[in-house]
């Protein structure tokens, strides 16, 4: 089998970014799977970035530690990542950096993009002798120059890209048949949770920037135009969060993504589609924290605050993304559970997931639906009067858009409010409102997702949330592999939390959570709410996603 | 209906006796008449105050919303439904002081709104604290030693801003502010009316009385199109008499009118949702 891992490494404004997203889409366009990793700096030039791009014959789903090549465009990459480049590994790098080691292939690649007259070719010089290295096919490579360049710019790219592919010799065995057709798709967390985001017809998107939220709502804006939608950079995120609510109240599916400084700044209005029954769907993208913690990594330092953020007791769904694919399906189905419960969704992701690429099947936007549960302005009509907030039998009030009908007018309302929506202080309205309210957690509680179980029924279980799938998955998978009968429990929805599962799996096992914070925040929940509690506990919280290696160590060592 | 009666509901007021929002809420329904709107087409936010009670008052579509923060939810509703009126009434220290920086990005933001902020210099519901606009030195309940800020001016920020439409409006006088509020909704853009009122509890000082001695409505002489003028009008305080009217006034682009597909396809409220339509966008990831 093969299974490739190569590093891209070098300061802040190297290209390290470019370079290795062409590198993954080369290998991604062979029919190869891709999966690629970011670790960056929190600033603009200078540091230390890398990129991870491994590629297989086979899915693959999380990063791993072991390298086979290192791109170094300085000599810092060299000796920050040598440690991990396996026997037969390559270091290549160029001819001017500083570099002895007997893995080296030194390239003249700054001074030939200087002989070429540009010096931004040096990246396409990497690229070629990566693809050469690995024996691609440099029709394909070329192509993919083609969808970024233009003009004199790409033909000087091609030329660097053919010069580079004359000095190396293929260093890499990689079975590379015939061509498949395009039948699979390179794409980011963000990326595929934003597809999902337009697929569920969210019309109105406020937010304010925030690494990791922030390419979310870039990729949404760069499409506004053509999705005729509007996304709104506020003022801050109190008034994201208050201009979502004005739009779900007037008509739109709306959303709002931040992470976990912002979000605090949100809370106010999270409480506010509680009270007032506004469908909305917040994206929450964790990073370490507490305050500003380490802007680009990574952590799941805020379920408890997604769990229980918001004065007051009301209903809210929180789901956390597993993988890209899961993103896209769980942003239509949060549009969709938001506006029948009418409540807030929270979508809990991450920086790992925010920013990794992976190859996976065409997105199946077939399979998704809208199903917004709103009254038909027709059918309420002029006469009676329209109740915003009626309890009804079902359980949920029926919600008319403002505007829609003459004579109708609807009502939101902050404070605890009547039937109609004005204010008032009667102890048997409070009652019946919490009830209502609460009721509806009930309700959405009954149509939870369990979690998804990976693995084999044996001696030894994971549980997990959100990001950590993939790398758990790559372990428990490898230790089946080894003969050890392991399982994992992935959940996705986690308030309210699906219990018929774990009550099923749990019993007679050695419960282990993995999750990237310190206090095992999902353990924690699981002991809440089942009486479950977890035996021993794998966390990370450096700010580095897990990788298969670090859980299928630790487990050998400590628990099997 | 043909009278200002459509749109009142049966609701008990929580204001004190001679509060000038009854005077306020009169002249909003008669300038709401005036303009022939009926109930469903029109939609006031509000935040959380003595003035933020108002759309309760009033048959028409109501978002009564967290304190300071009416500006954003307003202007979102706009853009997503721009069939509907949208107002914000509210007070002065939902507007200035909690919804501070919303009231300057509305200003940049222009989306097409009227911002009606009832002026009494004080926080009647949390019973008299200073607003940011209650002068320098006054006691109050909340601040024992005298106001150690100075005022806020509102107009002159605006303006400064160059805000679209800034008038100021006084509940003394009536017909005026009808003819105020009629032009401020009727007006592309965002049009802030600073509306001065008394408070009979907790602001001994502006009365009624104290204001009508000094207010001065602006008659031809001022040109609203002249921005220094204007400026120098916000400027003026009770010495020289408080101006009232439109102060300030210039066509703009909106929101709207900057967002070439907003003005061309269906409003967002109306707008077809279908999951295929966005398969498209999934075109460049293979």
């Amino acid at each position: 089998m093969s299974d490739y891992n190569v590093l891209v490494g070098g300061a802040a404004g190297q290209g390290v970014e470019t370079l290795a997203a062409l590198i993954e889409k080369a290998f991604h366009r062979h029919g190869l799977w891709v999966f690629g990793v970011r670790d960056y700096m929190s600033r603009i030039r200078g540091g230390h970035n890398f990129a991870q791009v491994r590629v297989a014959d086979r899915p693959l789903h999380g990063p791993r530690r072991r390298l086979d090549a290192i791109v170094a465009l300085n000599e810092e990459t060299v000796r920050l990542h040598r440690d991990r480049l396996a026997e037969n590994g390559k270091i290549l790098s160029d001819a001017g950096l500083a570099v002895t080691d007997p893995a080296l292939l030194s390239l003249p690649l700054e001074r030939t993009a200087r002989e070429l007259g540009d010096p931004r070719v040096a990246g396409s010089l990497a690229l070629g002798v990566v693809g050469a290295s690995f024996g691609l096919d440099r029709a394909i490579v070329e192509g993919i120059l083609a969808e970024r360049f233009a003009g004199e710019t790409l033909a000087v790219n091609v030329k660097a890209l053919h010069g580079a592919w004359e000095w190396v010799t293929r260093h890499f065995p990689l079975p590379l048949g015939p061509r498949p057709e395009r039948d699979r798709i390179l794409v980011t967390g963000t990326e595929a949770l934003g597809l999902g985001v337009l697929a569920a017809g969210c019309t109105f998107s406020a937010w304010y920037p925030m690494t990791p939220a922030t390419p979310l709502m870039t990729f949404l804006s760069d499409r506004q135009g053509e999705a005729g939608i509007v996304v709104e950079q506020a003022e801050d995120e109190i008034a994201a969060i208050n201009m979502a609510l004005g739009a779900a109240y007037a008509g739109a599916r709306a959303l709002c993504a931040t992470s976990g400084g912002g979000f605090s700044l949100m809370v106010e209005g999270l409480s506010l589609a509680g009270m007032t029954e506004t469908p909305l769907v917040i994206a929450l993208m964790q990073r370490p924290g507490p305050a500003t913690g380490f802007p680009t990594r990574t952590e799941q330092g805020d379920l408890a605050f997604a769990l229980t953020a918001g004065h007051g007791e009301f209903p809210r769904l929180v789901t956390a993304l597993r993988t890209p694919a899961d993103a896209f399906r769980q942003a239509a189905r949060a549009f969709n559970l938001a506006e029948k419960y009418q409540l807030p969704a929270i979508l809990l992701g991450d920086q790992f997931l925010a920013d990794y690429v992976q190859s996976l099947p065409p997105l199946d936007f077939g399979s998704l639906s809208i199903d917004r549960q709103l009254l038909d302005p027709v059918a309420v009509g002029p006469d009676g009067e329209y109740l915003r907030y009626g309890l009804t039998g079902s359980g949920v009030s029926p919600r008319l858009l403002p505007g829609k009908v003459p004579g109708q007018v609807v009502m939101l309302c902050s404070d605890e409010h009547t039937p109609r929506g004005n204010i008032t202080e009667a102890a048997d309205v409070r009652t019946a409102m919490v009830n209502k309210r609460m009721g509806k957690q009930a309700m959405l509680s009954r149509e939870v997702e369990e979690p998804e179980f990976l693995g084999e029924d044996g001696p030894v279980l994971f549980v997990a949330w959100g990001s950590t799938y993939g790398p758990l998955r790559e372990a428990v998978e490898a230790l089946n592999g080894e003969g050890h009968r392991v399982g994992a429990l992935v959940f996705g929805d986690l308030w309210p939390l699906p219990t018929g599962r774990l009550q099923e799996k749990a019993p007679g096992k050695l419960l282990v959570n993995v999750e990237q914070n310190h206090s095992g925040q999902l353990a924690r929940l699981l002991r809440q709410e089942t009486r479950i509690a977890c035996d021993r506990s794998l966390l990370k919280y450096d700010g580095r996603p897990f990788t298969a290696d670090d859980i299928i160590v630790w487990s050998r060592e400590e628990v099997l | 209906m043909t009278s200002p009666r459509r749109f009142d509901v049966q609701e008990e007021r929580a204001w004190c006796p001679g509060c000038g929002n009854y005077v306020l809420l009169a002249c909003l329904k008669e300038a709401l008449h005036r303009l022939d709107k009926q109930p469903h087409e029109v939609l006031i936010c509000s935040g959380i105050g003595q003035a933020a009670k108002l759309p309760h008052y009033i048959k028409v579509n109501c978002f009564n919303g967290l304190h300071g923060r009416s500006l954003p939810a307003a202007c979102a509703a706009k853009i997503v439904n721009p069939a509907l009126a949208v107002i914000v009434s509210t007070g002065d220290g939902d507007s200035y002081g909690e919804g501070g920086n919303h009231f300057l990005h509305a200003i940049r933001r222009n989306v097409d709104i009227a911002h009606f902020v009832h002026n009494n210099g004080v926080y009647g519901l949390t019973k008299g604290q200073a607003s940011p606009t209650m002068d320098l030195g006054r006691s109050t309940p909340g601040q024992a030693g005298g106001v150690r800020s100075d005022p806020l001016n509102p107009l002159a920020l605006a303006i400064s801003q160059d805000a679209g439409f800034v008038a100021r409006g006084f509940t003394g006088e009536r017909e005026h502010l009808i003819e105020l509020m009629k032009a401020a909704i009727d007006y592309r853009g965002y049009a802030l009316v600073d509306i001065l009122q008394p408070c009979p509890v907790y602001n001994k000082v502006n009365t009624l009385q104290w204001y009508k001695e000094r207010v001065r409505p602006l008659g031809g002489e001022h040109d609203p199109a002249d921005r220094l003028a204007a400026f120098a009008q916000s400027l003026e305080g009770d010495d020289g008499g408080i101006p009232i009217g439109v102060i300030y006034r210039k066509d703009k682009p909106t929101f709207a009118d900057r967002l070439s597909h907003l003005a061309a396809g269906a409003a967002l409220v109306d707008k077809a949702l279908d999951p295929r339509a966005a398969r498209v966008f999934m075109d460049p990831f293979f």
